[in-house]
């Protein structure tokens, strides 16, 4: 399935929701405030956020308000709003030559598909005939580190990794020390999920930021937030928290191939301007894509006949 | 940090309290504000609309007592709403069956299923003595089956063994048959992750349900989810009749907005709560609680609860005996420091803690963390055991030798003796009150920041500008031996029987 279709299918609920409300409400010919009202609520609903939503609302008002519009208008200028916010963001990860090997910190909260977009990254940059070493330093959860094992045959690439419990920030180091010996062109680090509530655990993907940074080869060269799709404002706290314990690069967010909204995004894009370098939309390890704003935006509010 | 619920009906009912009499217009102010509230704590819109109806129903025309404030009265008719939506509480899992009592868990992917899964088995073989068996039906993540074996063997159930190129409803027939062999009470199987709109996987979903008959479907659900919780639990809900919901991670910072949604469109009740990592981390649910939680009146029961199972009972008696005859030294302030280190350090007891909201920030400002207690650790070990058992004795050469031992500086360690001091002071109070003076154990529970929080980088905070108030700070916070008198009788861990 193309890129498109998979997100339009991710998107779907979504999109025949916000299609649903927006067809619905728009039953007067002329676009007043009580229609604006409802169409504010149905973006609040894709999780868009209380301010995003507001500058969209008033982007629409000042340009159509008391005009006679369609639903497909109302769209197409909801669409267009959120791929300007969006346009800005989508910033594809370009693993820099320069630096070698290219270091990737993979974090976020537990369950958000740290380990399988790990995976999906090593498969795309292995594919691209670069040379990716993975470390598990996610020593924690029960298999995680089979599970980044399992991942390095599927993809074919070297994971180093110690014993359940053991220190991450060591596993992060024997990680970079082997990348650098073996010449690789990327390592990719795999940590823990922890909540960005909890200190502690904040401040041991601080340390294992540190560790790296004291091999003076300028690691970690990206700190990716993996978040999950479905998450709702709680992450603004989460970018918030992981960019003060290790700044972040950007986001790749996840399971978009669901009911999930991805809304959020936009949210994310207002406050803090944080690039989206790509999306997943499936489970295989293929299905990891970039993050396309006006794509994004249609997918959003339903304008998917748009989208071929 | 986000700003939480509780913030900002806190800052609402601030307004409110300072008025006379409850209007109409005072209550839409409020519920304005309680709406926007409740949009940035990811309740669905179709719930908030709803109980907002209830709310405002019960709020106007409501009589206002002669004893409460105005804003205490809509505190109370939005607190009961939400407990009502919320609950029921301590909806106890229904195995009542032929054993194996078949329970089937569901959800997105990382919903915490799996771990959950294992904390289920536990619970129900350790404390309820059931014999239960794990099943993983996972055959889509990676070492998903793996993951729960070692899971199981941690709780010490049975696992049933993986075979190559099973599919889920192979699996689930086969863990039934060998649940029935070793007459098990109860089976549990964990399934893959599954979006609502992939059809295939749903259909597969609704094929092992019908094969194996569970009393138990729960929906695990993660507490961060967005408006995507009503999607979710509705089609999950449409699809298998689920029976109950659990929602993970609810130790994180977003408060109970999709456990509002979900159990508002599903109507099944919250079954428990998934408070951390580790595999005893599974609470049930309150809706007492969570409500108090989103009205920032704090979750003090659960820090009751905490206290009660982090000290230990026999300690907590040893230390009440020297408190009353004013023996508190220094080496039973560090055992007070480490349990308090124990209970989940200043993160996870700041949000049981009533009111804190907004003290939160007050308290980082004065660079209060978990820093903060490893340092006043580090001073107290820099002690010699005279000095700490005879505080007198510190004299300022001892001070500066204490403060290069632990790497602080003399100021740090006076401060530390000054507090440890006026925590003594306020023990022996409370010893000889019996442990029931209430104005001791108000100074230590109530009030605010009174005094102008601040401390310049780098230097230790100090504590007594937070003002008495503050739990414990000025002195009592690592008192909870002595703050939470006769913990002794408090329920110990494993025997965990709420009275309410």
């Amino acid at each position: 399935m193309s890129f498109f279709g998979r997100l339009k299918a991710g998107l779907g609920k979504t999109a025949s929701r916000l299609t649903e409300t927006i067809t619905s409400v728009v039953k007067k010919k002329k676009l007043d405030q009580e229609t604006l009202d409802d169409l504010f609520d149905a973006l609040v609903m894709a999780d868009l956020g209380m301010e995003a939503t507001e500058k969209l609302i008033k982007d629409l008002k000042s340009k159509r308000f008391d005009t006679e519009v369609s639903s497909e208008e109302i769209r197409e200028t909801l669409a267009e709003g959120v791929a300007e916010i969006l346009e800005p963001i989508a910033i594809p990860l370009q693993p820099d030559a320069a630096h070698r090997p290219f270091v990737v910190l993979m974090v976020g909260v537990n369950g958000s598909g740290k380990t399988t977009t790990a995976g999906k990254l090593a498969e795309l940059w292995q594919t691209e005939g670069k040379t990716v070493i993975m470390a598990a330093a996610d020593t924690f959860r029960a298999a995680a580190i089979d599970q980044l094992k399992i991942w390095g045959e599927r993809t074919g690439c070297e994971v180093i990794h110690g014993e359940p419990g053991g220190d991450a920030a060591a596993i992060a180091y024997q990680g970079l020390e082997k990348a650098i010996n073996q010449n690789a062109d990327i390592l990719i680090i795999d940590t823990a999920g922890r909540l960005q509530a909890r200190q502690e655990l904040m401040d041991e993907l601080a340390k294992i930021r540190r560790v790296l940074e004291k091999k003076g080869v300028g690691a970690p060269h990206a700190s990716i937030l993996v978040l999950d799709g479905t998450v709702g404002q709680n992450a603004i706290s989460q970018v918030k928290a992981f960019n003060e314990a290790t700044p972040l690069s950007g986001l790749i967010v996840t399971k978009l191939d669901g009911s999930a909204r991805g809304g959020i995004v936009v949210a994310l894009a207002e406050q803090f301007g944080m690039p989206v370098h790509a999306v997943g939309v499936g489970e295989t390890k293929e299905d990891l894509k970039p993050f396309e704003a006006l794509d994004f935006g249609k997918a959003l509010v339903g304008l998917t006949e748009h989208i071929q | 940090m986000f700003e939480s619920l509780s913030e900002k009906l806190g800052s609402v009912f601030d307004r409110l309290r300072g008025r006379g009499a409850l209007s109409e217009a005072d209550v839409d102010t409020a519920l304005r504000e309680v709406r926007v509230a409740l949009i940035e704590a990811d309740v669905a819109l179709p719930v908030i609309k709803s109980f907002m109806t209830t709310v405002r129903e019960k709020a106007v025309g409501s009589d206002v007592l002669k004893s409460v404030t105005p804003g205490q009265m809509v505190i109370k008719i939005v607190n009961d709403a939400l407990v009502d939506m919320l609950g029921p509480d301590d909806v106890p899992l229904n195995l009542n069956t032929a054993p194996p009592a078949i329970i089937l868990m569901v959800g997105l992917q990382g919903s915490g299923k799996t771990t959950t899964s294992g904390k289920l088995a536990r619970q129900l073989h350790q404390k309820e003595k059931k014999s239960v068996m794990l099943a993983s039906l996972d055959v889509s993540r990676p070492a998903a089956r793996q993951q729960l074996r070692l899971l199981g063997e941690q709780a010490g159930v049975g696992v049933v063994p993986e075979q190559d190129n099973d599919t889920p409803v192979m699996i689930a027939k086969r863990a039934i048959e060998a649940a029935r062999l070793k007459s098990s009470d109860v089976l549990i199987l964990d399934t893959a992750g599954r979006t609502t709109i992939d059809t295939a996987l749903m259909a597969e979903v609704k094929e092992i349900a019908k094969l194996a008959k569970p009393v138990e479907i729960l929906l695990v659900a993660d507490a961060m989810t967005g408006q995507d919780a009503v999607t979710t639990a509705t089609a999950f809900n449409e699809a298998i009749d689920i029976t109950g919901i659990i929602l993970t991670r609810a130790d994180g910072d977003s408060r109970g907005g999709a456990a509002l949604s979900m159990r508002h469109v599903t109507g099944c009740p919250i079954k428990y709560l998934g408070v951390g990592e580790k595999q005893d981390a599974l609470e049930t649910f309150s809706a007492e609680r969570m409500a108090g939680r989103i009205l920032g009146m704090g979750d003090v029961v659960g820090l009751v609860e905490k206290a009660a199972e982090t000290i230990e009972a026999e300690e907590a008696e040893r230390m009440a005996k020297r408190m009353a005859k004013g023996q508190f030294d220094m080496t039973d302030f560090l055992t007070q420091l480490r349990q308090l280190k124990k209970m989940g350090g200043m993160g996870g007891l700041l949000g049981l803690l009533p009111g804190i909201g907004k003290m939160q920030k007050a308290i980082k400002a004065a660079g209060i963390d978990d820093s903060f207690f490893n340092r006043q650790e580090a001073i107290i070990l820099s002690m010699n055991k005279k000095e700490r058992r005879q505080v007198a004795l510190l004299n300022a050469s001892r001070r500066r030798r204490i403060a290069e031992g632990s790497g602080t500086s003399v100021q740090d360690v006076n401060k530390l003796v000054k507090q440890y001091q006026d925590m003594a002071k306020m023990m022996k109070r409370l010893g000889k009150a019996g442990g029931n003076d209430p104005a001791a154990l108000a100074s230590m529970f109530g009030g605010g920041p009174g005094g102008e929080a601040g401390a310049a980088p780098g230097e230790m905070p100090d504590l007594s500008k937070l003002g008495g108030g503050f739990p414990g700070m000025g002195g009592g916070l690592p008192g909870l031996g002595g703050g939470f008198p006769g913990l002794g009788s408090l329920p110990r861990p494993g025997n965990k029987k709420k009275k309410r």
